[in-house]
Parts: structure tokens; sequence; C-alpha cells
């Protein structure tokens, strides 16, 4: 990983001279260990090197960088929208081909570095494992060994392995394809989309279900993390925000809150890319993954389609097919 | 409101080419059909936004039937057509976080069919009154 980390920086810093761009996303240390935080390098009169050297490449880039694109080219004619440099995994790109096909980011504008994914950590499955002692340092080695300090001193050795996301197991498309330039390496092996949990959730009876979505729901308190954190949730105005029509409360009423995680994944409908940013997100630890998964698994077997591989396709809400199922008619 | 004079409330949103027409000449046909539902107009299938759906529930809707014209025959040529991909996800969805099926229903109705339509209604009123109020996305007044 430390390889790639030298390969960014060397692109990026190539990228400011020859592609002439003005901005490039990347990932810095974060302030606390098992953290990497969004940087965001601004080029002024000369090639910004210091600021590049601060960029990182670990475990713990898992924040999905798609998110802040669409503000960059929102329409305003005194500006000229600008270039901008940007390092990516596999959700990443997929991510922001969403967003070129939704025509809110210009291909044209975009430098995209693709980096062959090897999963991301998930901090708090690392901090479960030490029960609430203090994590004061940590260190990565080449053969994904992650080494932690915790702050009674103590050194561990944990396998990066089984403490990786859940979204990263299941990630089918750890490879960045067609990108600009691809550093060099290989990714992790593709998993199975995590479509079995889904099936299982849906063999329990109706009420079990129910029950589970309900203390899911009530735990969120309307903070909208899972909808800002989401590269797709790009609406200027959201329903849930809308007073010309107010269709749901703001308040963290459970009918509310319920309709507005329905609607939410609703409008999820062929655009979710699965990079989990909503569950990273949620402060709450609400299970957002059990329930948008279920969109993307109706839209892949409904309608054969993934999202975030093509910018020319249809997008699968807005047409049809004659042969389309009719099994859900009611009949008299 | 469980006692055994209840009687479901059921909102049926049909589209104006076709279910409105098959609504009203089953009204001028004078079939009869339980005097549970209430109708909502609509430019078409492809005009209904699943939040109309669940807010329909939220308000304390027992039903809701949804019905435009048959695939092939919409007024818009497809609108309907792409309706069905939107329904076809929302009943799953529904019905994937607990919600009885039957609470929320889709059919096609064509102007000429004002049996099918008496028929149906009827249909969804019984299922409706074998699986009692709805309870779950109500919103409760405090």
């Amino acid at each position: 990983m430390e390889s790639m980390e030298k390969k960014i920086r060397e692109i990026a810093r190539e990228i400011f001279i020859n592609q002439k761009i003005d901005f490039f996303l990347g990932y810095e240390e974060g302030s606390v260990p098992l953290k990497s935080r969004p940087f965001f390098i601004q080029a002024k009169e000369k090639t910004p090197d210091g600021l590049i050297n601060r960029l990182v490449w670990n475990s713990f880039c898992s924040n999905n960088l798609a998110v802040f694109l669409p503000k960059f080219f929102e329409h305003d004619p005194r500006k000229k929208p600008p270039r901008i440099g940007i390092s990516v995994k596999g959700c990443d790109l997929r991510s922001i081909v969403a967003l070129i096909k939704e025509k809110q980011v210009p291909r044209e504008n975009i430098v995209l570095i693709g980096v062959p994914c090897l999963g991301m950590i998930d901090k708090t499955k690392v901090e479960a494992n030490f029960q609430g002692l203090e994590i004061i340092g940590s260190e990565e080695t080449p053969e994904g060994v992650l080494n932690i300090t915790t702050k009674d001193g103590k050194k561990h050795h944990l396998k990066r392995e089984e403490f990786l996301q859940e979204a990263c197991i299941e990630c089918r498309f750890p490879m960045t394809e067609g990108t600009d330039y691809l550093i060099e390496g290989k990714a992790r092996d593709p998993g199975d989309g995590g479509y079995a949990r889904i099936k299982a959730f849906e063999d329990k009876p109706p009420e079990e279900r129910w029950e589970y979505f309900k203390r899911e729901i009530s735990k969120c308190i309307r903070c909208n993390a899972c909808r800002q954190a989401c590269p797709t949730c790009w609406c200027k105005e959201c329903f849930a925000e809308q007073t010309d029509l107010r269709w749901i409360g703001a308040s963290i009423d459970l009918s509310d809150t319920m309709i507005f995680h329905l609607i939410r994944i609703f409008h999820q409908a062929g655009r979710c890319v699965e990079c989990d940013a909503c569950y990273r997100a949620c402060p709450m630890g609400v299970d957002l993954r059990m329930f948008t998964k279920k969109i993307v698994q109706d839209v892949d077997e409904l309608f054969s389609y993934v999202p975030g591989f093509s910018t020319e396709d249809t997008p699968p809400m807005s047409t049809f097919r004659e042969e389309d199922s009719d099994n859900f008619i009611s009949e008299p | 409101m469980e006692t055994s004079n209840w009687e479901p409330k059921i909102v049926a949103f049909l589209c104006n080419w076709c279910s409105y027409a098959g609504a009203d000449l089953a009204g001028v046909s004078r079939l009869q059909y339980g005097p549970n539902v209430r109708i909502i107009r609509v430019p078409c299938s492809g005009r209904i936004n699943p939040l109309y759906i669940v807010r329909a529930l939220q308000n304390g809707i027992d039903g809701v039937l949804v019905s435009g014209c048959h695939p092939g025959d919409c007024h818009y040529i497809s609108g309907n057509l792409v309706a069905r991909r939107k329904f076809a996800l929302m009943k799953r969805l529904l019905t994937y976080i607990g919600i009885e099926p039957e609470r929320v229903q889709f059919s096609w109705v064509s102007a000429s069919e004002g049996n099918r339509f008496a028929a149906l209604m009827n249909k969804v009123i019984d299922d409706i009154k074998k699986i009692g109020p709805a309870k779950k996305l109500v919103k409760s007044v405090a």
C-alpha cells in the first residue's frame, strides 16, 4: 500500500503540471488512529508539493469521494467549471460513472486515478476487539498485518482480512476499469454481492421482518447523514424537506422516519452502487445495508441492471420492456 | 376501531383514461361494489409517486389500489409500462419490510371493463377486511 501511496503522489504531481487540474481529491491521515479523511488540494501559482506529500493511501480510505463532486459543477455562468483529479476505488468509480450519466459531473473535467482496492478496515470491528480500550496508534505492513498500540502500551498484531468492512467482503467489483491512470497492483478477489443475506431475511416471517425494520428505524435521529454521505443523493431539494407540499414531518416520529427511509431507498433504484457510505455515516448504527441492498437486488433480478458501469445505457427506471413481469398485478 | 362494525377505508388511484372511465362505467351500469373506496383521479398511472401510496397508509388508509390502462393501451403510449417497473419494486420493498402484500395492490382496468372494476373493488375490500386495519405505517396523532 505504501508503493500505491507513492504512485498516487507522483501522479498527482504530474497531473497538476500536465493536465492543468485545479483540485485534487484524495485522503490524508486523520487526527485519530484508524481514520483517514478526505483531503482537498488546490493549485495556486505553483504545484502544491507540500500538500501532495500529505496524501495517503491505507486501509482506512473508506469515504466515497464522489460525494463531493457535484457541488463543484453546479451551474454558475460566472465561473468556469474546475478540472479535478481524484483517486478512486472500485465503488467510488462506479459512483462517478453514475454521476456522469446523470449529468452532474462532466467527464472531460475529471482525471481519474484508479486504485485496485484491497478492502477497507472497519474501525468499529477493530475497536470491538479491544472492548473499549483506547487505541493510540496503528501501522500496516505490506503482508496484511495491522499493528495496533493500545493505551496500556501493549502492541497487538491483527490480520487485516478479519477486520474488513462487510461491504468490502461482499464487494463484487473491487477493480477499477476505464480510469485515466491505474495504479499497479492486485485488487482483492470479488465477493458474492451479499444477495444471500437479503434472501435469508426475506424468508423470515413478515412479523419478524417488520419488528426488525421498526427496531432499526426507531434508532434514527433524522440527522440526514445517510443522505449527505451518498454520492447519488444530489437533489438540490429533497422530498423530505419540501415545504410547498409537506410530504413528511422533519421530526423523529417513527412513521415519518420509516417513510423517509423507504422513499430514500426507493430513490436508489438502479443507482445505488453498494458503497455503504450511508451505513458508515450513520451515527446511530441503523442497519441500512439490510434495506438498501434489497432495491439493488430487485433491480438486478427484475431488470438485469447493475449501475455504475456505462454512461450510455438508459437508467432502468426511465425505460421499460414489453415483457416486464406482470406477476404482482391483482386480478379480480 | 377493531369492533365488529369496522369498515376499511380504501384509496384507489385511477388513471384518467382507462381505469377512471372503467369506474364510471361500473357506476352508470349500476354495478354494486362496496362503499369503502375513495377514488383519486390521476392523469396516468405513471403519475403515481410511490410516496403517495405510503402517505395514504400513513394517514390511516387501510388499503391502496393503483390502477391504469392495460399494458400497450396507455393514452401516453408507455406511462403504465414505466409505472409497472416502479410498482413491481415498491410492492417488493413494502413486502420486504413486513407490510402485508394485500395492503397495496396494483391492477389494470380498461374503460370498457366496468364489471372488472366492480369485481376488483370487491376483491380488494375482502382482502383488506381479512387482514384488518392498517397499523404499521400509521402516524399516531400526539
